[in-house]
This record gives structure tokens, sequence and C-alpha cells, in this order.
């Protein structure tokens, strides 16, 4: 076996935080051996940044190394002056960030910005540089790279501003390159892009990869070993087959077990209890311990130390010296499937037609209108009550906007929302203030959505006041614990303020306030997308307990097709404003019709599988709304598009009674 | 009757300022997130030192702003009462003499005779031309030329013993107090305090407070005996108009905004909230407002002011009510010509705070528009609010220097630095200099805009949210 390339020696991290320190990373070690893919997987807060900036040594100003050993090849990173650092970064160690609308800078065009780096580091000058850069752009997939190096970061989409990213951090042929979270701010066909470019560089020039991850399947997809991150350090580390085939401590098999999927469904999804502890403390014990369901005495006591499970599979847990202790293991986990009944009245509660958004666009000193974005553009669906219905598709096809049209928060340009029988977009006023009460909304973003500056009690009570759900002063207040409780929240808690919580538990907060109105119909914009994994499992168990309890019917949005497969009875595929296909979940999810649903479906990593299924992948981006093309709006990317395709937009064809889609494939027959 | 109480229009507005603030300390005292910042605030050492030198400046304000006149005395029996038409307020109480003890004409600091020669007529009937000593000035000193510098030098120590003793009290107090309050030994507490060990900066609060006690006492001891800032043209003592130009630059510095808010508020958050052709019309307006040169609209409006007041003398009983009048319609002209900048501001936030989700979850429960405003956006956009009028103050306070000095500003009659500074224009080509009156406006003007500018650094680093 070769020499390792980047060897990290119990490295410590601490930040200022006003008078205490926080542990960010605490005492990590691993190695990269030269063209391999280490994956360091953890939820937010876990120190994988942490130690991604420490081996480049840009750490924030508050953050200093403690100790710790970091070497790349023989020499030291710690000991070298900033001056030497400078001709490191960049030219052996590359970085790429999550956000690449950020990491950009917006004034200088792209060619510049790649030029920027080589004129660093190497001694290209003049054509040659240029000549490079449009290598360099040729290899990350830039169609037209000639045409391109002019073009500032805004004019490309967020996929190919990745791409040039890439392009960057690959300018000096580095031997490691660290991904941040490279696809989290990426939809999955984009996802789905970036990482097979990512598995094909590696490939050609056989750098080493170091790949920063929440995502489980990404990292199942992409890395060879995996490290798992939890409270500042490294608690499993593994190969991939043996990782996945057989995760040894406790925290990553609860990982694996609040995965949403078809598997899981009617079940109720694991969840870690608890949350990671404060980092500003000296652990004596397993970090782990308080979450733990197999925790006795000893993980309090004493710090688990690394035990092999096999070769290259280490795990830092008392189970596996003691594994008497895991016998107790099957008690917790599953719990029955709760049979649902099929509630279905023949009456929908909720049925849109032919609804259409279109904002337009102004332009000129007039302010004349010069054309119309076309969000959603003729979308009709049916919900019934008790029952959810899915909403899918990638960002900027719409889905938001037809969400907030229905609750009237955007007023639809045409198309008509008929809710329990009355017609709202004709509702206005008093009347439909009143009707509120029957239509909620959860956001995406759990920060932006509760006032920070209000009280829970005041954010809860908001609504019952202005739709007057509860009348009397203590009828609230009793209604508004029995609230809190519902959604797994003491009922203390409404004399808090919302930066109180975390993000987890203001999701709570918002579920129970669109709750406290007693609603029929909740739009769940994205609820889950902004938590992590075991929250967002904490959250779906809380939704599909309070539809069986209450029987709510949920227009779920997402783009998130593993929870669409756990959660849903209905999934409607939205592609450029308009829906492409829908059916109920089994109809859809394992027999897609339309290609765009089927090239959804192979882009979405998948944890367990080793057979490398086949990706459709797709060219370019979502066009744009405002000139959407001629036809059918996906034929620019589809891989079976037809000569009809590019004249009118195909109608809907059945498959069953609840299947269809839009789809000249079908139309023949 | 003692006396008579009047009430002048700035008072009472000065009155109600000081009660809104009050009440929003109470409710500041009930809400942790508004509470944070100000703890913030309390935790550096220049915002401490700076809130304790503008509080010395408030405290002379607002005693300077209570008014009344005296009654003259008794012509005979039964004879109703008449006031007298000179308004005091109670400051001119505390500081008893300094109001009365007026020299003829120029005098320079601690001088004890007057700055121009004059012919004097000696007992035997001589007459000489030379500096006449002063009515008040040094009058207790029978050699001046020998005794002078010992005196000073006795002064100084006794007002130095005073500051000292009323310090050290005021250390004990402190230290007492703290340890009470945290449970400790007070001398724990005192160490605390002397090595900076708290998180308010005790030190810095005992330090400058003491500084200010110092002054204070030094200027009291010297002030019974000598015009420590000299005398001006008419022989007012020239430390007595800086103390009482503190109301004037105060009223100037927080009425106007008093006046400004309104329409800032109301008008910049329709303009971000309702957007369209409400958006349109005040954007419009405001651009239009600010593009008229202020100074210009400033001088109309005064004079306009002025020419009303000559032709209506019968309105005003007293001259301080004159001077009252045209000192709150600056304020309202300053606040109208300055509002567009803080509009500005708050229509911005404004647009970004409507797209906020918790204002469309709002939209979703039915709340009305003016509630939506009311609970949501007001509340997150006080911040800018409260950053922007500190750092007004400042600049509002310099202004009225500036208006008063071009002849727009207050009532010639009405003590302000503008009018020492206007005052004293025209002698500082004179030789020898009087350079006194500019000097103390200065200092004065100084020491009150310096503090103001650290405070509203401070106050911005503790309030806005891209600092943390």
């Amino acid at each position: 076996m070769s020499r390792p390339l980047l060897v990290v020696e119990n490295l410590r991290v601490s930040l200022d935080a006003g008078k205490t320190q926080v542990r960010a990373v605490d005492g990590v070690s691993f190695s990269i051996d030269p063209h391999e893919t280490f994956a360091l997987l953890g939820e937010s807060g876990c120190g994988k940044s942490m130690t991604a900036l420490s081996l480049m040594r840009l750490l924030p100003e508050a953050g200093h190394i403690e100790s710790g050993r970091i070497s790349l090849d023989g020499q030291d990173l710690l000991g070298l002056p900033e001056i030497a650092m400078r001709s490191v970064r960049g030219k052996r160690i590359a970085m790429i960030f999550q956000e690449p609308m950020t990491s950009l800078n917006p004034v200088m065009t792209i060619g510049q910005q790649i030029a920027e780096t080589l004129h660093r580091h190497t001694d290209l000058r003049g054509e040659a540089a240029q000549r490079r850069v449009l290598e360099l752009l040729d290899a990350v997939g830039i169609p037209a790279p000639q045409a391109r190096y002019h073009d500032y970061p805004f004019q490309f989409s967020g996929g190919m501003k990745q791409r040039v990213m890439i392009a960057i951090a690959l300018a000096c042929e580095p031997d490691l390159l660290i991904a941040d979270e490279p696809t989290t701010a990426l939809d999955v066909t984009i996802q789905a892009q970036v990482l097979e470019l990512l598995r094909r560089l590696q490939r050609e020039r056989g750098m080493a990869v170091m790949l920063i991850s929440h995502d489980l399947a990404v990292v199942s997809e992409m890395a060879q070993r995996v490290a798992v991150m939890y409270a500042g350090e490294i608690v499993e580390m593994a190969g991939r087959e043996e990782f996945f085939a057989n995760p040894q401590h406790p925290y990553t098999r609860k990982l694996f077990a609040s995965l949403p999927g078809a598997a899981r469904r009617g079940q109720q999804l694991e969840i870690i209890r608890g949350s990671v502890p404060p980092l500003d403390q000296e652990f004596s014990g397993c970090r782990f311990a308080g979450r733990c369901d197999f925790a006795w005495q000893k993980c309090s006591d004493e710090v688990p130390a690394w035990s092999k499970v096999t070769s290259g599979h280490q795990v830092r847990c008392h189970l596996l010296e003691s594994p008497e202790h895991a016998a107790c293991e099957a008690v917790a986990t599953l719990s029955s499937p709760v049979v649902r009944p099929e509630v279905r009245a023949d009456q929908p509660l909720l049925e849109v037609t032919d609804l259409k958004v279109h904002f337009p666009i102004h332009k000129g000193l007039f302010k004349r209108v010069a054309g119309h974005v076309r969000a959603v553009d003729g979308v009709s669906l049916a919900i019934h009550s008790g029952r959810t219905l899915a909403l899918v598709g990638e960002s900027g096809c719409g889905k938001t906007t037809v969400g907030k049209s229905i609750l009237q928060l955007i007023r639809p340009t045409v198309g008509s929302v008929r809710f329990a029988g009355d017609e709202l977009t004709q509702l206005k006023g008093a009347a439909l203030r009143a009707r509120r009460a029957d239509f909620q909304i959860v956001f995406q973003d759990p920060y932006s959505s509760l006032d920070p500056r209000m009280r829970v009690a005041d954010i809860i009570e908001e609504g019952m006041v202005a739709l007057g759900a509860a009348v009397s002063s203590v009828d609230r207040q009793n209604s508004m614990n029995s609230l809190l409780q519902q959604v797994g929240l003491s009922p203390d808690s409404k004399y808090r303020y919302p930066h109180e919580f975390s993000g987890g538990q203001r999701q709570r907060i918002a579920i129970a306030r669109a709750l406290a109105v007693k609603p029929q119909l909740i739009v769940c914009d994205e609820p889950t997308s902004a938590l992590d994994v075991s929250v967002q499992a904490q959250i779906l168990n809380l939704l599909k307990g309070l539809q069986d309890e209450l029987g709510l019917a949920y227009l779920f949005i997402t783009h998130n097709l593993a929870v669409v497969e756990y959660f849903a009875h209905e999934v409607a595929v939205m592609y450029l404003g308009r829906i492409v296909e829908r059916g109920t979940v089994e109809e859809v999810m394992q027999s897609p019709r339309h290609p765009y649903t089927r090239a959804l479906l192979s882009a979405v990593p998948v944890v367990e599988g080793d057979a490398r299924r086949e990706i459709i992948r797709l060219a370019g981006d979502l066009p744009s709304p405002a000139n959407p093309p001629s036809g059918c709006h996906f034929h620019p990317r589809c891989p079976q598009a037809m000569a009809a395709c590019r004249q009118n937009y195909p109608a809907v064809v059945g498959f069953s009674i609840t299947h269809s889609a839009s789809c000249y494939l079908y139309s023949e027959k | 009757m003692l006396f008579n109480p009047v009430f002048l229009w700035t008072d009472m507005l000065l009155w109600l300022l000081l009660v809104s603030v009050a009440f929003y300390i109470w409710r500041v005292r009930q809400r942790e997130h508004l509470l944070q910042p100000w703890r913030r605030l309390l935790r550096s050492r220049s915002g401490v030192a700076s809130a304790v030198v503008l509080l010395a400046f408030v405290a002379v304000g607002v005693f300077d702003s209570l008014h009344f006149r005296l009654p003259l005395e008794k012509q005979g029996n039964g004879a109703e009462t008449h006031y007298s038409p000179e308004v005091l307020s109670v400051f001119d109480l505390m500081v008893g003499p300094l109001r009365k003890q007026v020299e003829k004409t120029y005098s320079a600091p601690f001088a004890v005779q007057l700055y121009t020669k004059e012919t004097i007529e000696l007992p035997g009937g001589k007459q000489v031309r030379d500096y006449p000593r002063l009515k008040y000035g040094g009058a207790h000193l029978r050699e001046p030329v020998r005794e002078q510098a010992g005196d000073i030098a006795v002064t100084a120590l006794q007002g130095g013993v005073y500051a000292f003793f009323l310090c050290g009290g005021l250390t004990v107090a402190l230290a007492l107090w703290l340890a009470r309050r945290r449970g400790i030994s007070p001398g724990e507490a005192w160490t605390m305090i002397r090595h900076g060990r708290d998180e308010i900066p005790w030190r810095t609060l005992l330090t400058t407070i003491g500084l200010l006690i110092l002054f204070g006492c030094l200027a009291t001891v010297f002030s019974a005996k000598y015009h420590i800032f000299g005398t001006d043209k008419v022989g007012q003592d020239v430390f007595y108009l800086s103390l009482k130009s503190i109301r004037t630059g105060l009223m100037i510095g927080t009425l106007t905004t008093l006046v400004m808010l309104p329409f800032a508020l109301l008008l910049g958050i329709m303009a971000g909230y309702f957007r369209g052709w409400v958006d349109d019309v005040i954007q419009y307006t405001y651009t239009t407002l600010s593009s008229i040169p202020g100074v210009l609209l400033i001088a109309a409006a005064v004079l306009i002011l002025q020419v009303y007041m000559d032709n209506n003398q019968e309105l005003f009983d007293t001259v301080a009510a004159r001077a009252d009048l045209r000192l709150l319609f600056l304020c309202v002209i300053l606040g109208i010509t300055s509002w567009t900048g803080l509009c500005r501001l708050l229509r911005g936030e404004t647009l970004k705070v409507r797209e906020m989700e918790f204002i469309q979850a709002a939209t979703a429960f039915g709340v009305g528009h003016f509630r939506i405003i009311a609970r949501h956006i007001l509340p997150n956009v006080m911040h800018i609010v409260l950053i922007s009028i500190v750092l007004d103050f400042s600049a509002l306070v310099l202004a009225e220097a500036v208006l008063s000095y071009v002849g727009v500003g207050v009532d010639p009659s009405m003590q302000s630095w503008g009018n020492m500074i206007n005052g004293a224009r025209l002698e500082m080509a004179r030789e020898p200099m009087v350079w006194w009156s500019l000097l103390a406006a200065f200092v004065f003007m100084f020491v009150l805009v310096l503090s103001a500018n650290l405070f509203s650094d401070r106050v911005r680093d503790a309030f806005d949210p891209r600092v943390r």
C-alpha cells in the first residue's frame, strides 16, 4: 500500500464564543491515500467543515488550531509560514464550496477568475494561460468555452457556476480536492451531473478527493472510504462496502434508520431523541451516550477508544468491547406499521383547475409590460381529505407558486381553486379571511417563518385571534398548551422566543401555528429540506401522526423523492409550470412514464444497491419560464424527443384512472 | 403663590419624549430579546463612558426645562400678585449667582480686571485711565497680583478634596451594592471592580463619573469667585451661557427627531409595504425634497415665521415664549428637511422584511395590513430607527451652530452655542483677541458631539445584526 497523501493526527480546533471555547473539532485523526475518495459524513454542526478549513488553514477569525498535526506528503502544513501556505492552497490542495452563488466574484469574468489561479501558481501567461483556461472549461463540461470565457458569473446557472468552481479548483492539478457539500445547493438532475463530473475528473487525473457531505446517498455513490463525525469527533471509519453493509456505531445505524423511503411506508421513522450536546464542555464519556438506546453506565463514565471490527473498519463505541449489551437492541426499534384507513370521499377537498400565475415583466421608462414569466401555466390537481398529494419538481419549476396561489397569497391570473365547494379566487376581503382558517401553510425555512421578535405564545395566538378560533383568553391558553403538546413541545416553551429553539423545534412551532386555526388542508412547502436527516424523520413522523389523528390533507411540495415515496399517496411531477405526470405514488415511482420523471428518478442517489444503475443524464438546465421552449417544454433536454415534440404541447394520456402523463411517446397508442 | 409655572412648547415636548423613553425602557425590561443589545452596549467601555457624559448633559438640559416666573415684590396690600417678565428655570436657581454676576463688558477667564481700559475716578478726584477691577470676578482679593496664584491653588485644592470625598463615597457605595447583589464580600467586589473582571466595565464607569465630579467640583468652587470662562460683550458669564446652551442643543437634537420620525416611519414603511403607486408617490416626494438645498428651505421658513411673530407681538407674553416658538419651528423645519434619509432606509428594509415568510404566514391567517405593519414590520425595522436617531443627533447639534451663525437659527435672545460663536466672530479680529467665547462653545459642543458619536457607534455595533 502506498504512503498516504494526507495525514491528520489528533486535530483539535476551538472557536471563541464569548466567554467559552467551543471545541468544534476534538481529536480527529484520519489519512487519505492518493487517488482515493474519502468522505466525511455528519449532520450540521458536527465539525466537518471546520476540519476541512483547518486543512487549508483558512479558519474563521474566532477559530484556531489548538493541537494536532497535518502533513501533506510528509510536509507539515501547520508548521509552514503563511507565505509558503499560500503556494499550497490552490496548487496542492484545492477546495470547492457549497454555495456556488457566493464563491465566485460577481464583477470578474469567469475566464479571469480561473486565470487568476494560474497566474498565482504557474508560469503560464497570456495566450498560454488562456488556452489552459479553455481546456479546463472544456474539461468540466461547459459548452462553447471560447464563447463563455468572457461571461460573468450571473450569466451562468447554479450548476454551471459549480462547474466553474471546479475548474478553478482543478486549474493547478492539485493532489487533493476538498469538496465541501458540493451539490447540496443544486437540484437532483444537476447534482447527478456534477457528481459524475467529479468522478470522471478524479479517474482521469488521479487526485485524491475529500468529500464532505451530510447526504448518505451521495456518500454512497462517491466514496471509497467513509468517516462519520459526531459532535467534533470521528465515531466510525470504514471502507464503503463495509460501511453500508454493516454499520456499527449506534449513531450511524440510527442515521440509516431515519432515512425515509418506499420500504418504510406506513411505519414510523426511527428518530434520534434529544439533540447534539453543546461542545463547550469537557466530555467524560461517549458523546452520544445521552441519545443512545444502548447506553449504560460505562458509556457516561469512560470515553470509548477505537475498536476494530475488521481491518479498516473502526468504531468508537463500548458496545463492541462488551457485545452482551447489544442484546436489548430489537426492543427499541421496529414499531408495527400503522394501518391507515383509506378515506376517500367522492368530493375532493381541494380542486384546482387550469391554474395559471403569470408575473408581468416591466421594461423601460414607463414600465410597459414586455412579457410574462409563466411561473404556473395550467396546473390542475385535486386532493381528498386525509390524503397527501406530493408536488415534485426542481427549483424554479413553479411548485411553490402553486402552493401560494392555492392559499391566495399570490392571486392566480386565471383558473379556479375550489375548496370544499367554494371558489377561492372569487372570494375577497372579509369572506376570504373567514375561509382562511381552513387552509394553512408550513414554510421551508423555520428561521425566517417565525417572527424573531415575538414570543411563541404570540406567534401561535396570532392566527387564533385573527380568525376568531378561540374566543376567550383562557380558551386560547388551553388550546395553545394542547397544541404544543401535540407537536411534541412542552407548554412552558410558549414564553420563549424562536431563537432559543433548534431548527426542528422551530418547525414544530410553525406546525403548531398552522394547526391553531384547525385547518383541513396544510400546504407544506419543503418543510424538511432545511433540516438534518434525523430531525427530518421527527417532523415527518409528526406530520404523519397528525394526518392520522385529524384527517388533514397535505399538499406536500418537495424535491426530495425519498420523502415522497415514504410519505405521499399521490404524486404530481411538475416541469416548467406544468404537471407532466401524475398518479398514485406506486404508479409514478415504480413505473414512471414521462421521460422527465424517469430522469428525475434515476438521478436520485441511492444508499443501497452496489450495481451502478443507469442514470439518464439530462443535458442543460431548466429553461427560463419567461421564454419556455415551443411545443413540449421538456423537448430540448429530452433523450427521446421526436419531431412532434417541437410543435405542440402534448395532450394528457391516461394509463389508469389515476395515472396520466403528457407525452407524445404514448399518444399514438 | 410662590411661583407661576411656565409651560413652553419645547418643554412639554421634551417631557413627552422622556415619558416615551421611560415607557420604552419599561417595555424593554420585560422582553429578553430587546434587552440583549442594550446589555451588549453596557459591556463596552466606550459605550458606558459616553453614556455617562451624555447623561450629565441631559440632566442639565432637563433641569433647564422646568420653567417658572417668580412674583414681583408686592406693591401694596390686596393687590394682585404680579410676576416678573423674566422666565427662570430650576437650573438657573441651581447655579445661583452665576446668572446675576454680570460685569460691564469683556473680561478674560480668571481675570480680576476688565479687558478694556476705562477712565477711573480715584477717591481724591483725580482721574486715571486703567483697567478697572471687576465687580464680582476676584472681588475678594485685596492685592490681586500677589494673592491670586495662591488663592487659585487653595481653591483648586478645596475642589479636589470635595471631589475626592464624593468619588470615594461613590466607589464604596458601588462596591457595597455590587457585593449585596452578587452575594460576595465588599472586598471581593472591590477587586472585581479594580481588575475589571465583571461583564460591565465598572472601572471605566467610575473613572468617567470621577472625572465629571472633579470637573464639577472645580467649576463650582471657582465660579463662586471667578468667571472661569470670562465674560462676554455685555458682561454675562460665558460659563453660564455655555451651560444654558446645552438645553438648546439637546432640544434641536431630540425634538427634530421627534418631528421627523412620524414622517419617516409612516411613509418609509408604507412605501416598502404597499409598493405600487404608493411607493412611487412617496419616492418622488422624497427625491424632490432632498434635491432642494436644506439651508434654503430653512432660511425661508424661519424668515416667514419671524415676520409673523413681528406682526403678532401680542401673542407672546414673554420673550422666552417668543424665542421658544422659534426654536420649535426650527426643529420642525429641520425635521421636515431631514426625514428623507431615514425614510429611504426604512423603505429598503421593509421591502426585505415584507418578503419574509412570517409575513406571508400572517397573511395566510387573514391578519390585516395595519396589524401586520404594527406587529411584524415595525418591530423588525426598529433597530434601524434607533441607530439613525443617535447618529443624527450629533449632526443636528452641529447644524444648529451653523444655522445660528448664518443668522437663521434660534432667536438671538436664546443662549446657544451657535449664537455664542456668532457673537465671538467679530471679536476674533480685534487685538488683543477675545477668544474665550469661541473656545467655551467649542469645548462644550465637542464633548457633547464626541460622546454622542461614540455612543452611536456602540449602538450601531450592538443593534446591527450584520456586525455580530
